[in-house]
């Protein structure tokens, strides 16, 4: 019986560890965003290896998801006569909860995953012991240049999801589905309120800041060699992708 | 407390006068366990300025952990680790990166970024820790470079080099930003033995031209006494000896005999 409690104990005084340790991780890096020298063309980079390189994988996911949300919505609306209401089906499922959503879950597998492997890498090849050991605080060097690309890129992509899923969504409404256009964006129009879009941008920019976190955290805490590596890249996929999932309802029942 | 006594002439070195002075590094009690383990056991060290010491000892003794206390990368559970008197491990981040900019560090593995050139990890530390123009750096990098025998190697990248060419562009890094103290960690392992002399002359002629302090932990017995002025041996996280190369490969003590002729017969028996 004590040892179920010792396991216990064990077990939460880790979590507690852990949840202190991340959450001073995060503080120190958003800290060094603020600390000069600001290395702008370092946070250039990330913007362009997070944001561009990612723009291919984030239209064609838009384009379809709006796709298959037109199909799907118009097939339900018409059990009810209302096809009519497609384009604020499509609009406000993309705006509120998708574009977000699934912006960041392609950012995660395309980016984050690569943000852990190459922090992990430099892990275990000693550079960041050796960016130490140059007076050049690593954090500030290869996390805070992250988290600040993070926050730009993703709510641009998600930006761009919703815009490329709306038209997507329209193509086949329109254009196969025979809805008529101005009838998808007009209900659009009237539907969708500022609250909408700017619930939807809160969330991208929190799901950016938890991108970045669990990404460059479990790349910086790397340790065992290559198969470390490959282990910390799995998790951080695994573990921001649930992250997003959980915060995304917990942010959802407190916008709305 | 085991002292490095200045003054000695070592092997190799003896054309080349060496100051009398205060230790630059002090090691005062130094008492560092890891996961239940003690790794340093109570180490007193002085490190002489502007000489060569070198460290020693059995795979696991703890040399590499000494030298990580030094750079202030690992803080001891007790005792002092004191730079030109000044105990790093009282000092804020800021405070001890200040110390650690008089610092030049080369690793085993020699740490540089594989996705920069060589070009790019010489200048790395110019361009972030001073504010040197691009034609001020290209001249120095391009300088060192020179220097550890690589000038038309700025452009590749450290998978296009040898293990050897790594190691003295990690040199070249370690030199660049012209520390007062350099630190190697085991500069040469995995080396053949023409390279590792190579390297050794190179560290050595480095010393000559900027007689930097310079502290290197190593397993190249015997060549690196021809090469150092101090030699510090440690045996089970302590200071089993430390002082003049000559007056330890003196010594009778019959580990650090052992270990500076590598005979498998004496008190450390693995067979």
């Amino acid at each position: 019986m004590l040892r179920i409690f010792e396991r216990v104990g064990a077990g939460a005084l880790r979590g507690i560890n852990l949840l202190g340790d991340t959450g001073l991780f995060l503080i120190e890096s958003v800290a060094y965003c603020f600390v000069p020298p600001y290395r702008p063309r370092k946070i250039v980079e990330q913007i362009h290896f997070i944001g561009f390189k990612s723009l291919f994988v984030i239209v064609l996911t838009a384009a379809f998801t709006g796709m298959v949300l037109s199909i799907q919505g118009i097939h339900t609306l018409r059990k009810f006569g209302s096809e009519g209401l497609i384009g604020t089906v499509v609009a406000l499922s993309l705006i509120r909860e998708l574009g977000p959503v699934l912006s960041a879950l392609m950012v995660i597998g395309r980016a984050g995953s690569a943000m852990t492997a190459e922090i992990g890498i430099l892990r275990i090849s000693g550079v960041i012991m050796a960016l130490d050991a140059m007076a050049i605080e690593p954090k500030k060097f290869l996390v805070s240049p992250r988290l600040v690309g993070s926050v730009v890129a993703v709510p641009l992509l998600t930006a761009i999801f919703v815009v490329v899923g709306i038209v997507g969504g329209g193509v086949v409404a329109v254009g196969l589905l025979g809805v008529n256009a101005a009838e998808y964006t007009g209900r659009m129009v009237q539907s969708v309120v500022f609250a909408d879009i700017a619930g939807g941008f809160f969330k991208s920019f929190a799901f950016a800041i938890l991108i970045g976190w669990v990404c460059t955290w479990k790349g910086y805490n790397t340790q065992r060699g290559a198969k470390g590596v490959g282990n910390a890249t799995t998790s951080a996929v695994v573990a921001a992708s649930v992250i997003v999932l959980v915060s995304d309802y917990i942010l959802t029942s407190v916008l709305l | 407390m085991s002292e490095i006594l200045p003054g000695s002439a070592p092997i190799g070195l003896q054309s080349i006068p060496v100051p009398d002075a205060p230790p630059i590094i002090r090691l005062v009690g130094v008492e560092t366990a890891l996961l239940g383990r003690q790794i340093l056991d109570g180490v007193n060290l002085d490190i002489p300025p502007r000489q060569i010491t070198v460290i020693i000892g059995l795979s696991g003794a703890g040399k590499s952990v000494i030298l990580r206390h030094m750079i202030g990368l690992t803080r001891p559970d007790r005792g002092q680790v004191l730079v030109d008197g000044v105990d790093i491990n009282l000092l804020s981040r800021k405070g001890l990166y200040a110390i650690r900019d008089r610092f030049g560090v080369m690793f085993q593995t020699g740490a540089l970024f594989e996705s920069m050139t060589v070009f790019d990890n010489v200048a790395f530390p110019l361009r972030e820790k001073t504010k040197m123009g691009e034609g001020e750096i290209r001249e120095k990098v391009d300088r060192v470079l020179a220097l550890v025998g690589l000038p038309d190697n700025g452009g590749k990248y450290p998978d296009e080099l040898s293990g050897g060419m790594v190691r003295r562009i990690a040199l070249a890094r370690a030199i660049v930003t012209d520390p007062e103290i350099i630190f190697f960690d085991e500069p040469t392992t995995g080396l053949d033995p023409i390279i590792r002399n190579s390297i050794l002359k190179l560290l050595c002629d480095t010393w000559r031209e900027f007689s930097f302090t310079m502290v290197m932990v190593s397993h190249d017995i015997p060549e690196i006494f021809n090469w150092c002025h101090n030699l510090v041996v440690v045996r089970a996280g302590k200071i089993a000896a430390a002082g003049p190369t000559a007056s330890i490969l003196a010594l009778e003590d019959p580990f650090v005999q052992q270990l500076v002729t590598g005979d498998f017969a004496g008190p450390v028996s693995l067979l």
